[in-house]
């Protein structure tokens, strides 16, 4: 029984550790918002939207891994979940209990402290950027001017959780996921803040809403093709999905950092994955796919984050798509994509961004350079991708030995016959 | 002065395996790394150990076709003709045509079943995830042929030294030509999906490679070898069973890198494909077990016999002493015999490499270790 008292006084203590954070950040937030006064009243009205947000936040994450089973099961002619519950739509929650009621485990070569707190570091961003992101256009805790950026600065805040959880582990795996999840997530940062960067100088601000607001008419998609494939390719690598799994690579470094947590623990990086994963879907349908506006008029507000959300799956959806498809890279292979191809292709879209702005060309001369751009790289990949496949074919074909089959020799009974 | 000189710097260990998910079973290799770089690989076996050769001295020569089954369990069938023919050419036994050619249509199946089960689980070990569902879907297919041919899905104990157990069922023939229409479909999935895919090329392409002088050198046998560009295999060389009246082609690689393993192994199911239709074709009623009564006891004397396995050359060697129980039992496991190309294969790859070469040798630790 004091084993199970001990528990909940940990479990306590992560709850009250978490609250802490977020109290802290809610504090901030609401200074940013309201910069004159942060009073009693405010940081309430904060605290239960913060909670209403963790609820439903648990609740996306939850139907996120209800989905993902299941189109991943459909592209793999599988069925997925069926048991808990109609279409197993209970099944991840049934696997949330399971989590929370297992054993927490640390390593003895672990350093305790740091090892429970990684999960809290990797979280708790993942969860904070959602005070910034609007489902509509008043439905938001905190629209800041400075959205855009705030969503970058707290986001690229989990490495510091990824590298130490690595770290703290005391496992030579962990440790090649922690340096390898550090060295991958600063280099996609990059293209990130360059494509965001191109949407806040198309929308002249840095604020969602607003940014929203810019794309009624023509969705930024439109207009910049490149900067939403460079956005999507680099969000992928950036919440660690297939082909950019490197650092949790299962067949490798066997989860990388998350390899000795369980129960509750390793739940919450599992929710922080979900929570990111959604986190890059709602700010490419933000950012490039108009958000809760469509061209045709005004939306009331429900209709809008319907909107939103049907947007927000659909890109998430291919983040599903892709994982189904595609093998992993290796990490030089991912650091060379990174720094060669993306990284300069971000700047070509700012520098094409800036021209088209800077002279004022009309505006489909935007989406022309952009597809300019992106179709070097396409065409010379299917080409040489087309020759190769035939090369190997022909050469394969050349080489293969072929052995002639002799005449059967005349069965006795036959010959008799 | 560099910092490496200054401070000392060792190399670090890092041990994969016997538990982990990509060494195919309880396989342990200790890799030196150098950041992601590996120096040098040192494997370690018998964690699977289970002294299948002196078992098989306490068994009369129809029993050790059951642990021939537990030697490389994925291509349980193969196994067990290659033990029944070194029998019965210690025996000197005549086996009737139609028992051939069942043997040799179950054996490609076999072949084919086990082939799927790698471009499964290869795709696994670089991160696909996809390719290994349709690979055991199609596999299913053949697992299900065979309990209805021989009353067991791995486990068969069919093959008979002699024959075959008993005849295959009436509909094996149009059922069989069904599951190869689905096979050779779900073959072209997975390679559509993988071949060609850029990651894949960029993981596999260059990686792991071996040439045909050294992977001569290091033994290897089977797709293997012949990814480096050697075109040796024991059904073309030194046929067996029904193979001479049997037209194919043996896939050859060029550049012994892990691409060339897997696509020489997707080759090979179309041509396994190709020599099962053909016994299908040529199949004619008649006795699937010798007449032969007396084989519980061969003469004094020794044989060595050689198949081609999915994995490459399995050899064996019985010695009998006249009694009903082997003398001895040697077995040459092609899987134990490929892993000497690891070293060569792996220094100076990467961490993700030395699985995708590991994965790309296929082997078989019930084999390796036995």
């Amino acid at each position: 029984m004091r084993a199970r008292a001990g528990e909940v006084v940990v479990f306590g203590l992560i709850v009250a550790g978490l609250l802490g954070i977020l109290g802290g950040l809610v504090l901030t937030v609401g200074a940013l918002g309201n910069p004159e006064r942060v009073t009693l009243v405010v940081v309430a009205q904060l605290a239960t939207v913060l909670i209403v947000l963790f609820t439903l936040l648990a609740i996306v994450v939850l139907t996120l891994v209800w989905l993902e089973r299941k189109q991943l099961a459909r592209m793999q002619s599988r069925v997925g979940p069926t048991r808990v519950g109609p279409f197993g739509l209970l099944q991840p929650v049934a696997d949330a209990i399971k989590l929370l009621m297992k054993e927490d485990v640390a390593p003895a070569t672990s350093s305790k402290l740091l090892f429970f707190v990684a999960p809290l570091l990797v979280f708790v961003p993942a969860f904070v950027v959602w005070l910034t992101i609007p489902f509509a256009r008043d439905v938001v805790v905190r629209s800041l001017d400075m959205g855009l950026f705030f969503f970058i600065a707290v986001s690229v805040l989990s490495i510091v959780g990824l590298v130490l959880a690595g770290w703290s582990s005391g496992s030579k795996y962990a440790v090649l996921g922690g340096i390898r999840a550090a060295a991958q997530l600063i280099s996609y940062e990059i293209p990130i803040i360059m494509t965001v960067l191109t949407v806040a100088m198309l929308a002249d601000s840095m604020s969602f809403v607003v940014v929203v607001e810019a794309q009624r008419t023509v969705p930024f998609i439109v207009l910049q093709p490149l900067g939403f494939i460079v956005f999507f390719v680099a969000g992928l690598a950036e919440v660690g999905r297939t082909p950019f799994d490197v650092y949790s690579a299962e067949s490798e470094i066997v989860g990388g950092p998350f390899v000795e947590y369980s129960g509750a623990h390793w739940a919450i990086f599992f929710l922080a994955e979900y929570v990111n994963t959604f986190v890059i879907g709602a700010v490419a349908a933000l950012l490039f796919l108009g958000g809760w506006s469509w061209p045709f008029g005004d939306l009331p507000a429900a209709a809008g984050v319907a909107l939103f959300l049907g947007k927000t799956y659909l890109v998430v959806m291919m983040i599903f798509w892709v994982r189904a498809t595609y093998p992993r890279l290796r990490i030089d292979q991912l650091m060379s994509l990174g720094w060669k191809v993306l990284i300069p292709l971000s700047f070509a879209v700012v520098v094409a961004t800036a021209v088209q702005l800077f002279y004022d060309w009309p505006r489909w001369t935007l989406p022309v350079m952009s597809l300019a751009v992106l179709a070097v790289p396409v065409v010379m990949q299917l080409r040489m991708g087309r020759r190769r496949a035939l090369a190997e074919a022909r050469r394969y074909a050349e080489r293969a030995v072929v052995v002639e089959a002799q005449p059967r020799p005349q069965r006795p009974q036959e010959a008799g016959a | 002065m560099t910092t490496e000189q200054q401070h000392e710097t060792v190399d670090m260990m890092l041990n994969m395996g016997p538990q982990h998910p990509a060494t195919h079973g309880v396989f342990r290799m200790v890799l030196t790394i150098d950041g992601e770089r590996v120096i040098d690989v040192t494997p370690h076996i018998g964690y699977l150990h289970r002294g299948s050769e002196k078992l098989c001295e306490h068994e009369s020569y129809g029993q050790v076709v059951t642990l021939f089954d537990r030697l490389d369990y994925v291509a349980n069938l193969n196994n067990e003709l290659v033990f029944c023919r070194a029998a019965e050419r210690l025996m000197d036994i005549e086996v009737p045509e139609r028992a051939q050619y069942i043997r040799v249509a179950l054996c490609e199946l076999n072949r084919l079943a086990s082939h799927l089960l790698f471009l499964g689980t290869y795709a696994i070990d670089l991160g696909a995830m996809t390719p290994i569902m349709y690979g055991f879907r199609e596999r299913e297919r053949i697992q299900n042929l065979f309990e209805a041919v021989t009353g067991a899905r791995m486990m068969h104990n069919y093959i008979r030294i002699g024959g075959v157990k008993e005849d295959v069922p009436a509909d094996f023939v149009p059922r069989t030509r069904a599951v190869l229409e689905d096979v050779r479909k779900g073959v072209d999935e997975i390679d559509r999906l993988l071949t060609f895919n850029e990651v894949f090329l960029a993981r596999t392409k260059g990686v792991g490679v071996i040439d045909a002088a050294t992977a001569v050198s290091c033994g290897l046998t089977g797709p293997s070898l012949r990814a480096s560009g050697v075109a040796y295999d024991v059904r073309k060389d030194d046929p067996y069973e029904v193979y001479p009246y049997l037209g194919f082609q043996v896939p050859v690689g060029h550049d012994g890198d892990c691409w060339d393993r897997y696509y020489v192994r997707l080759l090979e199911c179309h041509q396994s494909i190709h020599m099962i239709t053909q016994c299908l074709d040529q199949m004619e009623p008649g006795p699937t077990m010798t007449q032969r009564r007396r084989i519980a006891r061969p003469p004094k004397g020794e044989a060595y016999v050689h198949c081609e396995n999915p994995r490459g050359d399995i050899g064996v060697f019985v010695v009998s002493d006249g009694t009903d129980k082997p003398y001895r039992v040697k077995v040459r496991p092609p899987s134990f015999c490929n892993l000497v190309a690891l070293r060569p294969m792996m220094r100076g790859a990467y961490i993700a490499d030395a699985v995708a070469i590991l994965g790309s040798i296929d082997i078989v630790l019930g084999e390796v270790d036995r």
